[in-house]
């Protein structure tokens, strides 16, 4: 085995990468559960390409066959109900992991210098995460795929002068229809998975040449051993892929809980107009992005006045993209001399807490018809989710924080 | 910090409890697919009433005859009508434009139907037909308006000649099938030949049956989701006792 090792070595650094990314890779020793959600990302990334595979056996990329195929391996394929459910529960999964991760980096900092690139490659991967899920989910062909679908893509119609060539381009087509749904079915199972993968190895490298913040924000290298190991660190392997298996246990309990038990997650991640097969003669009462879109549609829909001209669709379209685009520049936002939200000021705290509540509510406002309370409601929670990061800059640098100690507390 | 996840919970919360959008009222009824007498006798009332225009074309009869426990010789007998094989799809003769020519829309398919609609709206719509002279087929529904079907079990449970009082009885008690609270209808046009219990309880079986057919997997899934559970849950002890061992040497 040794002289196997040594043979593959001499040609390929396996030896190299394992102990650069695992045996000596120092992770800080006071990861906290908020810790869990970057293995478990790839942990369901992994349940989303397997299980995506095995699906696109038995799936059929057209307007006539693909609500009858997806049905086909409901009933007919061998475990494809598992297989099936596995992937819709898993898209939702991701987001959940997704976004309490970056909920993570919020609070400690983790996008602070020197994790810029770290940072920017995850918002990378979640742009990446949104066009594969939102072109995933017209696979099925079921109405709400279809109008969804529909929804989403008349707004690059929304812009001016290229609006309407831009979003028939997009669809290839007057109206969703098997052009789209070809072209949709390529680019999710193979161009936007590929990207994926290419980016999740940048995210990874560029945190192992760093190294992982903590809950502290804590500059583990600061202090080292004489063997210049950092006091505060411990190799990742065996220490945190035993402590991860604690968490993926968890994480598999309540997945599983919901894949046996409430697949359709009350309609949340499948939605009930789903179960009838698409037709363009007929528009649901209703129609809702899956939950995990439903912050930034609700910031699309709160957009209601017509300025300089321009139609207030527009505008929304322009806020729905700022929302994303601005937490790309997250990291020169931030001018606090401490990256943790424990060592940060009361400032720091209500504003991360009123951003966070104000997500949630505009998510679940995403979800519900509009009415005129609500819209208004969803106005002054997309105002506090601006703020949040237009008066970053001021209020961080403005309060008081408290002096951070030499070593992690654990 | 503690505060600010418990508050973030409580406002997921909510969304997570949201319910279908409320509209008419409906009874309720509590499906069970572990009920095969009761998924039998639905089967043979959808083969008998239903599939004369309504399709289960994503569903095998062979699947309908297996998990309801039929023998394949007596389900090709007595509930395939169609001369289709029993391993075929259960597709329909009816010409979908025909049908749009003479309902105005063509019958839907209804392997899914439960899944769409809920088996509450079901079991309503099923019992809320009533005698209304002004739409063409001379029945309206009290849960669907303007409806195109015709009263097909006018035989059975008669014709309401007033909208039936659907959403404000109690219904079947899933435990002991006892049906409670059972006329809806306080004036019939037309009588029927069951008396208003049985006619609950056969559409009580018909939409347990539908409600089967959209999840017929059911079963399996939540036998086979208590054993994935229990190996999870036996796999954390595991797992927590190998942590503990390692981080022993962490101080």
């Amino acid at each position: 085995m040794n002289k196997l090792i040594n043979w593959v070595d001499e040609r390929l650094p396996v030896v190299d990468a394992w102990n650069k990314h695992l045996a000596k890779y120092y992770a800080p020793k006071n990861f906290n559960v908020w810790y869990f959600f970057g293995s478990l990302a790839m942990l369901v990334l992994v349940n989303q390409l397997v299980t995506g595979i095995w699906l696109t056996m038995s799936y059929n990329p057209s307007a006539e066959g693909a609500f009858a195929s997806v049905e086909y391996i409901m009933r007919d394929v061998e475990w494809g109900w598992l297989l099936r459910y596995l992937h819709s529960t898993g898209a939702s999964a991701f987001f959940v992991v997704v976004y309490l991760h970056m909920f993570r980096g919020l609070m400690y900092g983790s996008y602070q210098k020197p994790r810029e690139l770290i940072w920017i490659f995850g918002m990378l991967i979640y742009l990446v995460l949104m066009a594969e899920a939102f072109m995933g989910y017209l696979l099925p062909w079921g109405q709400m795929s279809y109008w969804g679908a529909q929804v989403i893509v008349n707004l690059f119609g929304a812009i001016p002068v290229i609006g309407d060539d831009l979003s028939l381009w997009i669809r290839g087509d007057y109206l969703i229809s098997g052009i789209t749904l070809n072209r949709f079915f390529a680019l999710h199972v193979v161009a936007l998975p590929i990207v994926l993968l290419g980016l999740v190895v940048l995210h990874i490298l560029a945190l192992h040449e760093v190294g992982s913040n903590n809950p502290d924000g804590i500059d583990i290298k600061k202090n080292k051993d004489e063997n210049g190991i950092p006091k505060d660190g411990i190799p990742f392997h065996p220490y945190y892929t035993v402590h991860d298996l604690l968490g993926v246990a968890v994480f598999f309990f309540v997945f599983f809980l919901v894949l046996f038990f409430f697949p359709e997650m009350g309609g949340l991640f499948l939605e009930k107009p789903n179960f009838e097969p698409a037709n363009p003669l007929k528009t649901p009462d209703h129609i809702a992005p899956v939950w995990y879109f439903t912050p930034f549609y609700a910031m699309l829909r709160a957009v209601t006045v017509d300025l300089f001209g321009l139609d207030a669709k527009f505008w929304g379209v322009v806020v729905m993209g700022a929302a994303i685009a601005i937490l790309f520049v997250l990291p020169w936002l931030d001018r606090s001399p401490v990256r943790s939200i424990r060592y940060k000021g009361w400032l720091s705290k209500i504003a991360l807490a009123i951003f966070a509540v104000s997500f949630v509510i505009l998510g679940y406002l995403g979800i519900v018809p509009a009415t005129e309370g609500r819209t208004m409601v969803a106005q002054i929670l997309t105002t506090f989710y601006f703020l949040y990061f237009i008066l970053m800059p001021f209020y961080t640098r403005m309060e008081k924080t408290k002096p951070v100690p030499e070593r992690v507390t654990g | 910090m503690k505060k600010l996840i418990l508050g973030l919970f409580m406002t997921v919360l909510p969304a997570l409890a949201l319910a279908a959008a409320p509209g008419v009222p409906l009874d309720t009824m509590e499906a069970d697919h572990t009920n095969k007498a009761s998924l039998q006798r639905g089967a043979a009332t959808f083969m008998n009433y239903c599939a004369g225009c309504h399709s289960m074309e994503y569903a095998r009869y062979k699947r309908v005859s297996d998990d309801l426990e039929i023998p394949a010789e007596l389900f090709e007998e007595n509930l395939i009508f169609t001369g289709a094989k029993i391993g075929e799809l259960m597709e329909i003769g009816m010409d979908k434009d025909q049908a749009a020519g003479w309902f105005g829309n063509a019958p839907p398919d209804l392997t899914l139907v439960s899944r769409v609609r809920g088996e509450d709206w079901l079991y309503s719509y099923f019992r809320a037909f009533y005698k209304d002279d002004s739409r063409p087929l001379g029945v309206n529904n009290a849960v669907f308006d303007n409806v195109g079907m015709p009263h097909v079990m006018v035989a059975q449970q008669g014709l309401c000649a007033v909208p039936p009082k659907i959403g404000t009885n109690p219904s079947v008690d899933p435990l002991s099938g006892n049906v409670r609270g059972t006329d809806i209808c306080d004036d019939w046009a037309i009588e029927g030949s069951m008396e208003p219990g049985e006619f609950n309880a056969a559409m009580y079986d018909l939409t347990n049956f539908l409600s089967y057919m959209g999840d017929p997997v059911k079963v399996e899934r939540e036998r086979l989701g208590i054993l994935v559970l229990i190996f999870v849950a036996v796999f954390f002890i595991f797992a927590y006792l190998l942590n503990r061992e390692y981080w022993k040497d962490v101080h």
